[in-house]
């Protein structure tokens, strides 16, 4: 049943990326900027998955603390590497535009930079991971290291934003953007590309979950035959 | 005991541990001033452009020199089971951190007050201009500096490789302070004070420090403790 309606959802996410790449090739091609432009549908849709997976991570974390049961650390986990992959996406999209905007691959200003320093640091969370043994140690050091990772983001960026920023600010929702609303509708409406990649995050983060599920029945199951 | 009375006990302990065998901080000022020497190849010591970047060469070198002591503070407990001597002793977990964060801290300002002459006569800096105002970052940057590592000191102590992943888990989160840090000292080694476009920095800096320290506090019961 569980399979069943992850594969549904699988194929749903296809469609729905299939249609929007469909939509936004239909576009016309933005002033001054050409065709790069169109990598806004994508590039914005996951930086919000990613901030939402470390979301997520946060409260399962929270979670595991309060209740020490396992599901939680598993989500936390599964939710992480999600985001993270999530937000390299972001990265690298980011990195492409700029090389044809700007000219150059990574211009250190603040939106980037703290992005990659909140990817460092839930990278560091995922080899602290790897190098714990004893699985509730590594839970509980985990999840305490992913709270001081979700404190320091904010403060993360409030640093570098101190420096002069050349990322353009914010075009959705607010009256300085002359963004068309069927252009924002292709990634914040109910088919947009937001939707698709968040059922995209959900699907791998259900995938995920169901592998630590399985590497938990192994341990106890190696466990049992060591004490047998 | 109060909560204080039992930190200060710890640090007591730390310093007085460490003045005698001076493992941890002769380790790390040989290897502050082995950074400084490394830096004057990669930049030219002469050039004026050298001295305006020094604030931030001298941030990575406390950095990288703070790590050492980092890694002994909870390490050191390990032989003869002293951490779960130090864990089950009727002192809560917060008392013990910030027992032996004061220690890290003195031990890394110490080390930090002797690089700094060091470096002045190195990098031929007049870094004594503006003196207190260079303190007062000292003060708040290394206090954010240990305070994290410290607490990822105690995260990592029972792990494989516990010396590749504290560096790997600490500078990442040390961003802001390291920053703050390189941007005003950069300010006054070149004999500016910190005028109203610094002051944001410095309430950075004190900000890190206030909630770090309120959320290791709280968390390190628990890490430690379980």
């Amino acid at each position: 049943m569980r399979n069943n309606i992850l594969y549904g959802l699988g194929a749903a996410v296809i469609l729905l990326l299939v249609r929007d790449i469909n939509l936004i090739a239909g576009f016309p091609q933005e002033a001054s900027q050409g065709a790069i432009f169109k990598i806004i549908f994508f590039h914005v849709p996951m930086a919000i998955t990613a901030m939402l997976c470390s979301s997520v991570a946060l409260i399962a974390s929270v979670m595991f603390l309060i209740t020490r049961n396992f599901k939680y650390d598993a989500v936390a986990v599964a939710v992480t590497e999600v985001g993270l992959a999530f937000l390299l996406g972001n990265l690298v999209t980011g990195s492409i535009w700029a090389r044809i905007i700007w000219g150059v691959w990574w211009a250190w200003d603040v939106r980037l930079t703290s992005a990659l320093v909140c990817w460092l640091l839930y990278a560091g969370y995922l080899m602290l991971r790897r190098a714990i043994e004893e699985p509730t140690q590594r839970a509980v050091f985990a999840a305490c290291f992913s709270i001081f990772a979700f404190i320091d983001v904010p403060i993360v960026y409030l640093s570098i934003r101190l420096f002069r920023t050349q990322h353009p600010g914010p075009v959705f929702f607010t009256s300085n953007g002359s963004f068309p609303p069927d252009w924002t509708a292709a990634i914040f409406g109910p088919l947009g590309t937001l939707m698709a990649l968040m059922m995209l995050a959900t699907v791998l983060t259900v995938i995920r979950l169901s592998q630590e599920d399985s590497q938990r029945e192994l341990d106890s199951l190696r466990r049992m035959a060591h004490a047998m | 005991m109060g909560f204080f009375r039992q930190a200060l006990v710890i640090t007591v302990k730390d310093l007085r541990a460490e003045i005698r065998t001076k493992e941890a901080i002769n380790a790390s000022f040989a290897f502050a001033l082995v950074i400084l020497v490394l830096f004057s190849f990669a930049f030219d010591p002469l050039e004026d452009t050298t001295r305006d970047i020094s604030g931030g060469l001298l941030w990575i070198v406390f950095a990288f020199a703070g790590t050492l002591i980092l890694n002994r503070s909870f390490a050191r407990e390990l032989p003869n089971d002293c951490l779960d001597a130090l864990i089950a002793a009727p002192i809560s977990g917060a008392a013990l951190f910030l027992g032996k964060s004061v220690a890290n801290y003195l031990l890394l300002l110490a080390v930090e007050l002797v690089s700094l002459p060091v470096f002045g006569i190195f990098y031929n800096v007049r870094w004594t201009t503006q003196f207190w105002q260079l303190m007062l970052v000292l003060v708040l940057g290394t206090w954010g500096l240990t305070l994290i590592g410290t607490f990822c000191s105690a995260l990592t102590v029972n792990i494989r490789l516990r010396e590749v992943m504290l560096p790997m888990l600490t500078y990442p989160a040390l961003v802001p302070v390291l920053m703050g840090s390189m941007q005003l000292t950069m300010t006054l080694m070149a004999g500016k004070p910190i005028g109203p476009d610094m002051v944001p920095w410095l309430k950075l800096l004190a900000g890190f420090d206030l909630v770090f320290t309120a959320a290791s506090l709280v968390l390190v019961e628990i890490v430690l403790v379980g």
